[in-house]
């Protein structure tokens, strides 16, 4: 049904149901908000969204307020105007101000607001919030004294992740968003995935910045430092200099990171060929073997973190492969050092991640298979791109260089890692060829690409059906899980990435995001792939010399010892936090009383 | 058969009365009645709130309904013995108008009673609230049986429009209109909640409802429930009110072993069951949707409206929303028709409504009158006026949502409308009264200071703007108010009351807001003198020595604490005001009232 009211004058027809701020932008009026996150967060708390409906006397939150027949809308008379500009006055006045010192600096929505609404000055002063900084996980810095209470991170942690260690506390001018019982973040089930940082509107939740720390090892002479780049960041990172979604920038990438200094430049799509190989051999090994099935996919760090708290009877369905950045850490530290003649302890492997929860993995104590850290720094794209502003690199004006080989190396399977669906593909194209050995007349299985939250699909192996299936985002992850544990599906295997849209829309990546610039770096992706000259990771040819040269066969000895792993049982509330909740459950019984 | 007795010796047993060791009394009452074997003649009858608090421990014996204040348990013994055992009633013990010094013997020739008009609370004090027979007895569950029998839904829908009832709880919505949204509202299942979480700091009519009568509330919400399509309610209850949490649940599993809820009421096909949920301690959860959130398990903040719990509230599902004073109305009205309710009452406002009389007024306590009413009536006939000689000032009525009034406003009808207008509200029926005595800056204060500490935090406006006000007044009584302190109060109070998500945020100005519209005076005086008119604030205080009056005696020097006062003798003294902490000492040591505050 369609219904027909008035904006600013202005006839507009949307459906039913549709709320005042959609149907405004329909008809490209611009109304300003700040905690609206379109199907994530709808619940009109910042109130700048405020406009004018007649018949109602007080203003109305434009996100929330659904549209009706013959509705009459101002979204910009005076009184709008001055209780927006007021309420944001509000905010800013309990807001650290720090703009120029803040990583979100000329990327804030709160500073765009308030230049948008054109503040030059705030009227109100007063007490501001003043909490510590949690700095407790590896990953993610929150600033209580930045959060303006908006809610997104809350939205994304419960709604999209499902992970839910969010919430408000407290109340009034005291409430505050953080864990249960203000514990720190590091110390709970946080998957470190890191979309609150994505949605977060201001610099109140951060990527854990280790640029300087990466800045100082190249400025050190004696060591050698590599970096690797995953499938990712080279179809996002030209946003963060002006590029269009969508653009794919390797080269500059590779070439940027020369000029930074680093010693070699490789790619993480040649360990994403890598993890093919060991992963569709371990899956044809289970199938043949009676092993735990379904298996499902371990690239994805936030994902391991998650099924770890929320499913620990469940981790032999994890492939017990280590994820691409892991494997070509255990690899740069024995054979390439080994290759390059260069003392492993002078080696410093860097990697850029799209990702937050890399930087968790990387610190994980079992990451160790070299004798040394497998990774010692993790950068997201974000911070990669800072470093560049830092260095003074001109993105505009640098020209395209090649990968280092031999671990620059890769085919189109190892960048589509990237996406949605893409570690599938890769794997049903290796997996097809090695038991059918035949060529796959069409690489693309469309089946398992896109955005939709979980996607299935039945390959024909020799007569035997592989039943697959691909979900992103963790509350997909948890809906596929719960499946299994009921015995309502019959998979065979199971690729889930943490991210919305997988690593493109990861928690490291450039900001903003939405599904629209999504599906441009996931459209960017598979363009990549066809562009490659070689798209199976069994036919890379530095993965075959490496099995040649050093690690012998997919699975064999070595193989497992530099790049197989094993899992960690852990809870979702440890004990010291249940006695904490009794605690606080008997203070409020007391005080009912 | 119940035993029949000659004599009913009520005890009060409200929050008041509780207070003021009332306990003790009914104890010493059954002892001394077993010990002088009149046990099986006399009743003691544990009631509800009787509404006059500050008279407490309070007792009445009936059949004659002789009215005891201020009982301790010494007096016990002659209550018995004299009263009881021989017929003669207790002189010193009754009511005596502070006024004309005249003695009132019976309950009914007290002012404080007879004034009122008492619908919501008609049981209320009168009854054993722990015994279900006792509310039957006085036509409980009639209109619930008339109701399933006799009526068909819309057609108690029709009553209640045609009734006028309107929200007890503050708003003043339709209660007909609300009931009706509810039962049109499409789905097959719907709930009915009442909203006791009475929060308004001195208002106590819902809980002394629930622990006076807490089947008028449950058999409002079976007709509800009946009417909207729901089986199943939720009382919400603060957590501060355990008592009302234990007569009402109580209440609710005597009247599931009568058949008043529970499957098949009244041989009919209609069931409906009735849980209790406990809150917090937040005032917000006093916002239905909030309160509705809460029920949920979830952190009690609103939500945005539309969708209204008519349409989309617990869970998802219609819901009716009423409150406790609301719903004790619904019976009455099923019972005598809607016009028996209309003829009270003004033309938009109708029927009664509990007030909670509170501050420098001579009785305080619960009273029920007329909508239209004025509040002359309210505070001085009713109330006994002003104590201590003093002047009246303002009264706040609707707490901290609520405005002051003024002496200029005391002829006013006191009705939803005649309210608004004047920048104030009926509210919950919170009636705080003040003296000349009290600075209205400091009140202002007062009320924000609880509504920013019960905000929520959910939406901008209301979380910073309350405080950033509140910081403005806190600064206006310390004597460091700046010049457009004012300009500021009412830029924020606009925003605050148009831009804020719920109620709570949208009426928080209001205490700012009508003191300044009614003693602006008194801002300015604060922030360009520097001075409290009501020399109240601490801060702005002056004592000063009147040269005229000194004779030079030295007392106040010699007793002032930080040697702020210096003169020779037998000459004027006089104070340094950089050095005076006002304590006060000097004011009262002086023999010739040479110092003054002001």
């Amino acid at each position: 049904m369609l219904v027909t009211l008035t904006i600013d004058g202005q006839q507009v027809t949307v459906p039913a149901g549709t709320t005042v701020l959609e149907a405004a932008r329909s008809a490209g009026l611009h109304i300003p908000t700040l905690c609206y996150l379109k199907d994530i967060n709808e619940i009109g708390a910042c109130r700048v969204c405020l406009v004018e409906v007649e018949g109602n006397r007080k203003l109305q939150a434009s996100c929330v307020f659904p549209v009706s027949e013959g509705m009459v809308v101002r979204t910009n008379s005076a009184r709008v105007r001055e209780a927006r500009r007021t309420t944001v006055e509000l905010i800013l006045s309990d807001h650290p101000q720090d703009c120029l010192t803040c990583l979100r600096n000329q990327n804030c929505e709160l500073q765009k607001l308030s230049r948008d609404l054109g503040i030059t000055q705030v009227r109100f002063t007063g007490k501001k919030t003043n909490r510590p900084k949690d700095e407790s996980s590896p990953s993610i810095v929150r600033d209580p004294n930045k959060c303006i209470l908006c809610r997104r991170c809350i939205a994304v942690c419960s709604e999209t992740q499902g992970v839910n260690i969010l919430g408000a506390l407290e109340r009034g001018f005291d409430t505050v968003v953080s864990p249960a019982w203000q514990q720190a973040i590091g110390t709970t089930a946080c998957t470190n995935c890191g979309q609150c940082v994505v949605v977060c509107p201001t610099g109140a939740l951060t990527e854990k910045d280790d640029t300087e720390k990466v800045f100082d090892v190249l400025s050190d002479p004696t060591k050698h430092v590599v970096v690797q780049t995953a499938p990712a960041v080279r179809v996002a990172l030209g946003e963060e200099f002006g590029a269009a979604p969508g653009t794919i920038a390797t080269g500059k990438m590779v070439a940027a990171l020369r000029r930074l200094g680093f010693d070699r430049v490789f790619d993480t799509d040649f360990s994403a060929d890598l993890t093919i190989m060991e992963e569709a051999h371990e899956l044809l090994h289970r199938l043949n073997s009676g092993g735990s099935l379904p298996m499902i996919t371990s690239c994805s760090p936030g994902w391991i973190k998650f099924i770890e708290h929320h499913y620990p009877d469940m981790l032999d369905h994890l492939s017990t492969c280590k994820s691409p950045q892991q494997m070509f850490g255990a690899l740069v530290k024995t054979y390439y050092a080994e290759k390059a003649g260069i003392d492993p302890a002078d080696i410093v492997s860097v990697s850029i991640m799209p990702c937050t929860a890399k930087k968790y993995e990387a610190a994980r104590p079992e990451m160790d298979s070299s004798g040394y850290q497998d990774v010692d720094f993790v950068l997201t794209t974000r911070e990669l791109a800072r470093m560049l502003r830092a260095a003074g690199v001109d993105w505009s004006r640098i020209e395209s260089e090649e990968y280092d080989a031999p671990l620059g190396i890769s085919t189109g399977a190892g960048l589509i890692f990237g996406a949605t669906g893409g570690v599938m593909e890769a794997a049903l194209r290796t997996a097809y060829e090695t038991v059918t050995e035949c060529e796959l007349s069409s690489l693309d299985f469309t089946a398992v690409r896109g955005l939709e939250g979980i996607k299935e699909a039945e390959v024909d192996l020799n007569g035997t059906k592989l039943k697959v299936a691909v979900a992103h985002t963790l509350s997909n992850a948890r809906r596929v899980m719960d499946a299994i544990a009921a015995g309502e599906v019959d998979y065979h295997f199971i690729e889930v990435m943490a991210c919305p849209g997988g690593c493109i829309g990861g928690g490291g990546q450039p900001l903003p995001v939405d599904n629209e610039v999504r599906q441009k770096r996931i459209d960017a992706i598979y363009q990549g792939d066809r562009d490659m000259p070689i798209r199976k990771s069994h036919e890379n040819p530095a993965v075959k010399a490496l099995y040649e040269e050093f690690l012998g066969q997919p699975n064999g000895h070595k193989s497992h010892e530099l790049l197989h792993t094993s899992y960690t049982k852990r809870v979702v509330l440890s004990q010291q936090t249940e006695t904490k909740a009794e605690t606080a459950q008997s203070e409020v019984a007391v005080a009912g009383k | 058969m119940a035993a029949v007795y000659r004599s009913h010796i009520l005890v009060c047993a409200g929050a008041g009365c509780v207070s003021s060791g009332c306990k003790a009394v009914q104890q010493a009452l059954i002892q001394g009645l077993e010990e002088s074997g009149l046990k099986d003649e006399v009743r003691v009858v544990e009631t509800g709130c009787i509404g006059s608090c500050d008279l407490g421990p309070v007792v009445v014996v009936y059949p004659e309904g002789v009215f005891y204040q201020r009982v301790k348990p010494e007096d016990v013994s002659e209550i018995v013995s004299e009263h009881l055992g021989k017929g003669r009633p207790i002189r010193r013990l009754l009511y005596q108008r502070p006024d004309s010094g005249t003695v009132h013997e019976k309950i009914k020739d007290i002012d404080f009673f007879h004034r009122q008009t008492r619908v919501a609370l008609r049981n209320t004090g009168l009854i054993d609230p722990a015994v279900i027979e006792e509310y039957v007895a006085r036509e409980g569950y009639q209109a619930l049986g008339k109701a399933l029998t006799e009526l068909g839904r819309e057609e108690i829908i029709e009553m209640l429009k045609q009734s006028g009832l309107r929200g007890r709880g503050g708003a003043g919505f339709p209660t007909g209109l609300k009931w009706e949204f509810t039962f049109k509202a499409p789905g097959d299942v719907k709930y009915v909640t009442c909203n006791a979480d009475e929060g308004d700091p001195g208002a106590f009519m819902d809980r002394s409802i629930l622990e006076g009568d807490p089947h008028s509330v449950i058999e409002a919400m079976a007709i509800a429930g009946y009417v909207v399509g729901a089986e199943q309610g939720y009382v919400y209850v603060r957590a501060e009110y355990p008592l009302a949490v234990e007569r009402l649940t109580h209440a609710i599993s005597q009247a599931e072993k009568l058949g008043f809820l529970g499957d098949n009421i009244f041989g009919t096909d209609f069931s409906f069951r009735l849980g209790v949920r406990v809150g917090a301690g937040a005032f917000v959860c006093g916002e239905e949707t909030a309160l509705i959130t809460s029920i949920e398990g979830n952190r009690g903040e609103p939500r945005p409206r539309p969708p209204f719990p008519a349409v989309s509230g617990l869970w998802g599902k219609p819901t009716l929303n009423n409150n406790v004073e609301t719903f004790a109305n619904i019976c009455p009205i099923i019972l005598n028709g809607p016009e028996w309710f209309a003829k009270m009452g003004t033309d938009k406002s109708k029927g009664t409504k509990v007030f909670a009389m509170a501050g420098d007024i001579n009785n305080t306590g619960l009273v029920e009158v007329e909508m239209g009413t004025t509040l002359r009536e309210i505070i001085y006939d009713i109330g006994g006026g002003i104590p201590n000689g003093k002047k009246f000032k303002a009264a706040q009525t609707g707490g901290p949502s609520g405005g002051c009034l003024t002496a200029d406003h005391l002829d006013t009808p006191v009705t939803y409308e005649t309210l608004q207008q004047l920048g104030s509200m009926v509210g919950s029926g919170g009636l705080i009264v003040m003296d000349e005595d009290t600075c209205m800056v400091d009140i202002a204060r007062y009320f924000l200071d609880f509504t920013r500490d019960e905000s929520c935090g959910k939406c901008s406006p209301c979380r910073i703007g309350t405080t950033r006000m509140l910081e403005i007044l806190e600064r206006i009584t310390k004597g460091e108010g700046r010049e457009d302190d004012i300009d500021q109060l009412e830029q924020l109070a606009t925003t605050i009351q148009e831009a804020s998500l719920c109620g709570l945020g949208q009426s928080a100005p209001n205490p700012v807001l009508s003191t300044l519209r009614y003693f602006r005076d008194e801002y300015e005086a604060h922030i360009k003198e520097k001075r409290c008119p009501a020399g109240h604030c601490q801060s702005l205080l002056r004592y000063e020595v009147s040269a005229e009056l000194c004779r030079g005696c030295g007392l106040c020097a010699k007793h002032c604490p930080v040697e702020a006062i210096t003169g020779a003798r037998k000459e004027p003294y006089t104070i340094n005001q950089d050095v005076c902490i006002k304590c006060g000492e000097c004011l009262e040591r002086c023999p010739f009232g040479a110092i003054s505050r002001r």
